[in-house]
């Protein structure tokens, strides 16, 4: 089988692949929504057990059951999430909240992860790149020195060999 | 005792001192060839001795307040808050780590022994040795200076002494309380060690990478601790906290978690720096870093500036911490300025798309997962200086932040191995990843056909999304991780005549630490996979009568009834549960409340049954103060029972990683 045909097959592989993917997204995405869950987990127990208020298991707990009731009014009254999640924030403090929201100065929280990591991959690819282009100037420049192919050839020795590289 | 135990820590700080004052004057001397009344070397070797006569010391003291827990002597405060008469005596060891002064006991005390095996094995190395275990006695000197001035373990109780104590916190009386945080500590502590050696290695200049395989196993070994350690306190925190989890993103839990990440981080890096003189300065930093870490997660759960549901001890030694923190960081970085010249790269990378890339990138994640954790952890002190009001970061920022973080290290987990040193030709890429590929997407359709779908309810649902993308990537990273087994394997088949799987064994044999190091990723997928089966937890709760049924996934629940028991200890009430599949039943929960005699405080048992697919997990929430009758809470953990054999795996890999390769015949004949 030549190139062409090899790459030909793997398309129409992948093709089927993202199809088969489709057709089995497409299935049954009908349930009926479950906020009370949802919200149950965005918001905190207040009785200083620092559990999600879907997650405070204290029987008895006076906060956690009127929070809970609070919670089934307000998503029978017809209320969004964020009218919800703002009420409660209103009443009981920020704190309430489970995660920071994504505005004000809170918004750095969920900004910063994200931020760092891009500036630090980014230094990575433009640090690694730096390197491999002065590695090819040092290579073409020392390209007849018999030390350089020396070290060179050691380098490939002890990097080929399966005899290392783990922890 | 009390005196005794008080003695011991006074003379052990005097000779953790005196360590580190002639260590200090002893290095100097030999550093600068100065001529000196007393030699030089033996200066060295007496605070050496001075650092194992310490070891007794701190041991005398930590058996002193074992021996006065045993023996209720509660003229001693720490006693009295900690231990009462009737508690089993595997809890009255584990006081000694219950409360804030004994834990730091037990940090010293464990200090003091890895001090101890380094000073004893000096003849490896003497003089790095020498500068390893200065800087040890300094870290001591802190330990023992807080101990005698700041949190005194052995003070005396004012006024009258009670008959009985507190007792220990109920929480703690499970028992892998006995054994997870000492674990915690040995992980903790044990970076002391790595962290002294490159603090040693850069002040002395030391030539070569000697130093690194030095270090090599005591970082692998701290590194297993430590992984123990989390993962028991996951157990535990499973098994006795009765919410159906296991990682709650707690501060406690984080500080933990942070070196524990930098620490993986070190033990891949290094490997360049052993195979081709690379990333020096940044393998320096990491290790500073970690060291940093525990003490920094030491600070937040100690002195109280972030709350946490399970940090048991908390006092006002946050200025001692925070002190030494700025100290170990000043001279962290006064020592780097100096000699960073010594730290240069001896190679650089040649290709973005290479095995020595993909440790950089491996690194980069596990570090900005690290920053993710620490951020989350500090944010709401941040938000409270900022915009003067606290705010929670729980686990809804985690799972969104942390997570895709999770699952592109994973992603590297599996492509790394992959890739071969130096440069990566397309052929190449094409001949490693196809079997991964395949793997991933297979995965994805079945998963899909099964009914594993990124959506919940008829809406899109992140968690169902990422375990999809969990088990998809593990499957792909397992392939690729066995294909290279078998690859290898096939060769020695080959060479050998041996049928495979022997001849797989013996590959591993011949290069444990690069096979020991797959079996430890074959563990992390395994891991990953039971993580992301929460995704798909379920719960129900129910007031049962007698008779009642309660149904959770294929199980139905039926109240038999109640029982009572007692013990000098604590009074149980358990609730018996039939629990029955398809109409037979099959077994019988008994899950349980506990009420402790000396605290008066309430605990749950949890009941579990574990199997490979789930975990049915039984909750005896009390009895409801109405009706008397009892709350049962039931849940369905689907693959929980995979995060506890993933870590099995990984302790696996760790051992072997840490054996020694053995030579093929062909070499051991030729020399």
């Amino acid at each position: 089988m030549g190139a062409p045909a090899r790459m030909n097959l793997w398309t129409k592989a992948v093709e089927v692949m993202v199809l088969a993917v489709a057709v089995c997204f497409s299935l049954g995405a009908t349930d009926a929504s479950s906020r009370f869950n949802d919200l149950g987990h965005r918001l905190m127990c207040t009785c200083s057990c620092a559990q999600l208020l879907g997650e405070c298991n204290h029987v008895g707990c006076q906060e956690s059951g009127r929070e809970r009731n609070e919670l089934t009014a307000a998503i029978a009254a017809g209320q969004s999430d964020e009218q919800i999640l703002a009420a409660f924030a209103t009443k009981y403090g920020a704190t309430v909240l489970a995660a920071p929201t994504a505005h004000g100065f809170d918004l750095v929280a969920w900004v910063a992860p994200f931020a760092v990591f891009a500036a630090a991959l980014l230094g990575t690819i433009l640090l690694v790149r730096r390197w491999s282009v002065g590695k090819t100037q040092v290579a073409a420049a020392t390209d007849n020195d018999p030390a350089a192919l020396a070290l060179r050839e050691k380098i490939r020795r002890e990097t080929d060999t399966n005899n290392d590289g783990g922890f | 005792m009390a005196t005794f135990g008080s003695l011991s820590l006074l003379i052990a700080l005097a000779l953790a001192a005196y360590n580190l004052l002639a260590g200090a004057v002893a290095l100097r001397l030999l550093a600068t060839g100065q001529p000196a009344r007393i030699q030089p070397e033996r200066l060295a070797d007496t605070a050496r001795r001075a650092g194992i006569a310490g070891f007794v010391a701190v041991t005398a003291a930590a058996f002193a307040l074992v021996w006065s827990v045993f023996a209720n002597d509660f003229s001693i405060t720490y006693i009295m808050e900690h231990s009462n008469r009737d508690l089993p005596g595997a809890y009255k060891f584990s006081a000694l780590w219950s409360g804030q002064e004994g834990s730091l006991l037990l940090w010293a005390w464990l200090l003091a022994v890895y001090g101890f095996v380094l000073r004893l094995t000096h003849k490896t190395d003497v003089r790095l040795y020498a500068y390893a275990g200065t800087i040890l006695a300094a870290v001591q000197v802190f330990f023992l200076a807080i101990l005698n001035f700041a949190a005194p373990p052995f003070s005396l109780m004012k006024g009258t002494i009670p008959e009985d104590g507190n007792g220990l916190n109920p929480l703690l009386q499970y028992p892998e309380m006995v054994i997870h945080p000492p674990l915690l500590y040995l992980g903790y502590v044990g970076f002391t060690i790595p962290f002294a050696f490159a603090l040693g290695a850069l002040m002395m200049r030391y030539p070569g990478e000697k130093w690194i395989k030095i270090t090599r196993v005591w970082t692998l070994v701290t590194w297993l601790f430590l992984t123990c350690g989390i993962f028991l306190g996951m157990h535990w925190a499973y098994a006795v906290l009765g919410w159906g989890g296991y990682w709650g993103w707690d501060p406690v839990e984080n500080a933990s978690f942070m070196p524990w990440l930098t620490g993986t981080a070190f033990l891949h890096s290094v490997m360049m720096q052993e195979k081709k003189g690379m990333m020096k300065s940044w393998n320096v930093w990491l290790i500073f870093s970690t060291f940093l870490l525990t003490l920094l997660g030491t600070l937040l759960t100690r002195a109280g500036l972030v709350s946490s549901v399970h940090a048991f001890a908390q006092s006002s030694i946050g200025n001692w911490f925070v002190a030494f923190m700025v100290i170990v960081l000043v001279v962290c970085i006064f020592t780097y300025v100096l000699q960073r010249r010594h730290l240069k790269s001896e190679h650089h990378l040649e290709s973005l798309v290479s095995r020595e890339s993909s440790f950089l990138f491996n690194n980069l994640v596990l570090l900005t997962a690290c920053f993710v954790i620490l951020w989350g952890t500090l944010f709401p002190i941040l938000s409270e200086y900022a915009q003067g009001s606290k705010v929670t970061v729980g686990a809804p920022f985690y799972n969104r932040v942390a997570v895709p973080i999770g699952l592109f290290l994973l992603l590297l987990t599996g492509v790394g191995p992959l890739l071969p040193w130096r440069a990566t030709s397309i052929k190449s890429i094409r001949r490693n990843f196809i079997l991964p590929i395949v793997a991933l997407w297979a995965t994805v359709i079945v998963c899909l056909a099964v009914g594993v779908r990124p959506w919940k309810d008829g809406s899109f649902d992140s968690g169902n999304f990422y375990a999809l993308v969990a088990f998809a990537m593990s499957a792909s990273v397992f392939a690729a991780i066995v294909m290279e087994f078998l690859r290898g394997g096939a060769v020695i088949a080959k060479q050998t005549g041996r049928n495979l799987l022997v001849a797989t064994w013996m590959l591993t044999r011949r290069n444990t630490r690069r096979y020991g190091g797959y079996i430890i990723h074959i563990g992390v997928v395994i891991v990953v996979v039971g993580l992301a089966g929460a995704a798909f937890n379920r719960n129900v709760e129910k007031e049962m009568a007698l008779g009642d049924k309660l149904e959770i996934g294929p199980y139905t629940l039926e109240s038999i009834g109640g029982t009572q028991d007692t013990n000098p200890n604590y009074d149980s009430w358990y609730a018996v549960l039939d629990v029955s599949r398809g109409g037979k039943k099959q077994f019988q929960m008994t899950p349980e409340k506990r009420v402790y005699h000396a605290s008066g405080q309430p605990q749950t048992m949890v009941a579990i049954h574990s199997t490979p697919s789930w975990d049915l997990y039984v909750v005896y929430e009390g009895a409801n103060p109405d009706t008397g009758q009892p709350i049962i809470k039931a849940f369905l953990n689907p693959l929980v029972g995979w995060i506890w054999a993933g870590v099995a795996l990984m302790f696996f890999g760790t051992i072997v990683a840490l054996v020694p390769s053995q030579k093929p015949a062909a070499q051991k004949g030729g020399q």
